[in-house]
């Protein structure tokens, strides 16, 4: 990737430059050269549609890491009317690789929450890369009860490569929070919509990722490994992360057919990156909907059929 | 650290230890302790529990051996759900191989056993996952009868044991394999929140989603000395923060240490310890559940009082 633009996206961008181009010099040289634009422009859209309606799994993975796509709190921000982030596990520290707390979205009272990496280095530092340790999934898993205690819905905006593979992490127990947040989540009663907004790494997703609804958005991946871990599991090669990531089924279409997902929301063409505000208002639409749906269903009968849900999910051999 | 997950390669799965299996029960007379390096006369190791009379180092262990181990009449064990084969929902490379491979080498079909059976006088369902089938990882088929264990001790209002040895989610079954760590979690909770008891016992190894899901929710939680347990892989960790870690970040004493272990408990005390824990929580006792509550359905083909 050169100046955020993919290796597979170059003739579309260099098209796109030129269209720029033409429409500058007939600004400047009052010269008429809408006709060759429009040309242009319609090829431009046919190339459109031929790399993003056809990107392979790996790079879905790569538009999902793109530096420049929405992270929670830009999507928070866009979605929510008002939102005023909290902090603090109560045990050990805030942890600021996952935020959340109390929000307004299309004026109902919800709580959001999801992972949050840095949009640059220094924030990437700041919030260890979007990567939770232990008290970020206790601060989540506190936030849920306390969504539970004043009967919000929850809303979870999933972008995480996975748990934190570092000493203190383990020291502090992540495996047992990780646990925990998926033991109570299940049980939590009050409607839970789930979006895997990026990346959805392993247990470190599926901890905040239990829910009555889990949408994708369109370039979002969803995995019980990294390609990469699985391309060195299963060739001691890295470098094949690509063909890895084809076996794990990764995708959100390839999630909705597994019947894992409820839905795909859309992306603007091109990535989320691309148009944030469309992006978001999608997610929104998507949410709201959702949200709507459960609203209604009793809380005990919202338990049964979210345990239910998970229950039937297997595949048994003959 | 920004590519930890990207292109760096070194990390591995998460491996036991020693090898599983084919130095548990060596075929020859004489066998070498992986630890202390004494060679030790085979039959004394079986006997021993397979641990070393001279450093106490715990030697793998098949599920069928734990059976044998905990149960007060092995025979009288009903295994539930022994049909439940592992299916191929992605096609996934090698995945057949493997499972037929691992099906010869431990005679099993999938990486646990479940049940019905007594220890120490107090009816159980008890759940054993073996380390020897691709490497005790939890597909469908561990999700799915773990689940049903822990529905049928509810049915039984039963208590609920269950060994660990696992390396974690099974790749090969991709994302439902992930969801599994849900089904289980949420068995553990409806399980207790029925006031029952659930004795989580983790053996070597017991880590990432095994670990991060039902294996750590015990009401008590115990493991073997010297048991790998953890989330993240020793590999994984040292290639993200860039250096050697600690060698005995993960074992089963520092977790302990660092307060998510209750007990370690040696393998030749284990049966003692886990029969006291049923005592201490109220579990009904052998007769009391034969006058009393109702038995595991599972169970009813037996005489209660035939073999005692
Ligand atoms: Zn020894």
């Amino acid at each position: 990737m050169v100046n955020g633009v993919f290796e597979w996206e170059k003739p579309l961008v260099e098209l796109e430059q030129r269209i720029n181009e033409l429409q500058k010099f007939t600004r400047e040289k009052g010269i008429d050269l809408s006709e060759d634009i429009q040309t242009l422009e319609k090829s431009a859209e046919r190339l459109r549609k031929e790399i993003y309606s056809n990107l392979t799994p790996w790079q879905r993975v790569q538009m999902a890491r793109h530096p420049k796509r929405p992270t929670t709190l830009d999507y928070i921000a866009d979605i929510a009317e008002e939102f005023l982030e909290l902090h603090g596990d109560r045990t050990v520290r805030d942890d600021p690789a996952i935020v959340g707390g109390p929000a307004v979205v299309d004026g109902r009272l919800v709580t959001i929450i999801g992972p949050q990496k840095g949009r640059d280095t220094r924030e990437n530092i700041k919030r260890n890369f979007g990567l939770p340790h232990p008290e970020g999934y206790r601060k989540a898993l506190r936030l849920m009860r306390q969504a539970e205690k004043f009967k919000r819905p929850i809303i979870t905006l999933i972008d995480v490569v996975g748990a934190y593979p570092g000493i203190e992490a383990e020291q502090r127990g992540q495996g047992v929070m990780i646990a925990e947040c998926i033991r109570y989540m299940s049980f939590l009663e009050v409607p839970i919509v789930c979006v895997i907004t990026g990346e959805g790494g392993s247990g470190g997703a599926l901890a905040i990722g239990v829910g009555d609804r889990i949408l994708m958005m369109e370039n979002a991946w969803y995995s019980v490994i990294s390609p990469e871990m699985c391309a060195q599991i299963l060739w001691k090669d890295t470098g094949k992360a690509a063909e890895a990531a084809e076996h794990l089924h990764l995708t959100a279409k390839d999630l909705l057919e597994l019947k894992i997902i409820d839905e795909i929301v859309p992306e603007p063409t091109g990535g989320a990156h691309r148009n944030k505000q469309a992006a978001a208002a999608m997610l929104k639409a998507a949410i709201i909907k959702h949200l709507d749906e459960l609203a209604d269903i009793d809380p005990a009968e919202l338990v049964e059929r979210r345990i239910a849900r998970y229950r039937t999910i297997g595949y048994l051999g003959h | 650290m920004r590519n930890i997950f990207r292109g760096r390669p070194k990390y591995v799965t998460v491996k036991a230890g020693t090898a599983p299996l084919k130095k548990d029960v060596p075929d020859g007379w004489w066998v070498q302790c992986q630890q202390c390096k004494t060679v030790l006369y085979r039959k004394d190791l079986e006997r021993n529990l397979g641990i070393c009379e001279k450093c106490r180092y715990h030697f793998p262990m098949s599920a069928r051996e734990r059976l044998r181990m905990l149960l007060d009449d092995p025979e009288a064990f009903v295994e539930t759900d022994a049909d439940l084969v592992p299916g191929n929902p992605l096609q996934f490379p090698e995945y057949e191989a493997k499972k037929e491979r691992d099906l010869k080498k431990t005679g099993l079909r999938d990486a646990i056993i479940t049940g019905s059976g007594v220890i120490e006088q107090h009816p159980v369902v008890l759940a054993i996952m073996e380390f020897g089938f691709l490497g005790g990882s939890m597909g469908s088929v561990v999700g799915e009868k773990l689940a049903r264990a822990f529905d049928m001790a509810l049915d039984g209002r039963l208590p609920v044991v269950v060994v660990s040895s696992s390396g974690g989610a099974r790749m090969q079954e991709g994302i439902i394999s992930l969801m599994q760590m849900q089904k289980t979690a949420a068995a553990v909770e409806r399980h207790s929140r029925a006031g029952l008891l659930y004795i989580s016992v983790l053996a070597n190894p017991t880590t990432a989603g095994v670990w991060g899901s039902f294996a750590s929710q015990g009401d008590v939680v115990i493991a073997e000395p010297g048991a790998t347990v953890g989330f993240a892989g020793r590999q994984v960790i040292e290639a993200a923060v860039g250096k050697r870690v600690p060698p005995d970040l993960q074992t089963a004493e520092t977790v302990f240490q660092n307060g998510f272990i209750d007990l370690i408990v040696p393998r030749d005390q284990l049966k003692g310890v886990i029969g006291q824990l049923l005592r201490l929580y109220g579990c009904p006792a052998r007769k009391e559940a034969a006058a009393g509550a109702p038995e595991p359905e599972a169970k009813t083909d037996k005489e209660p009082e035939a073999d005692k």
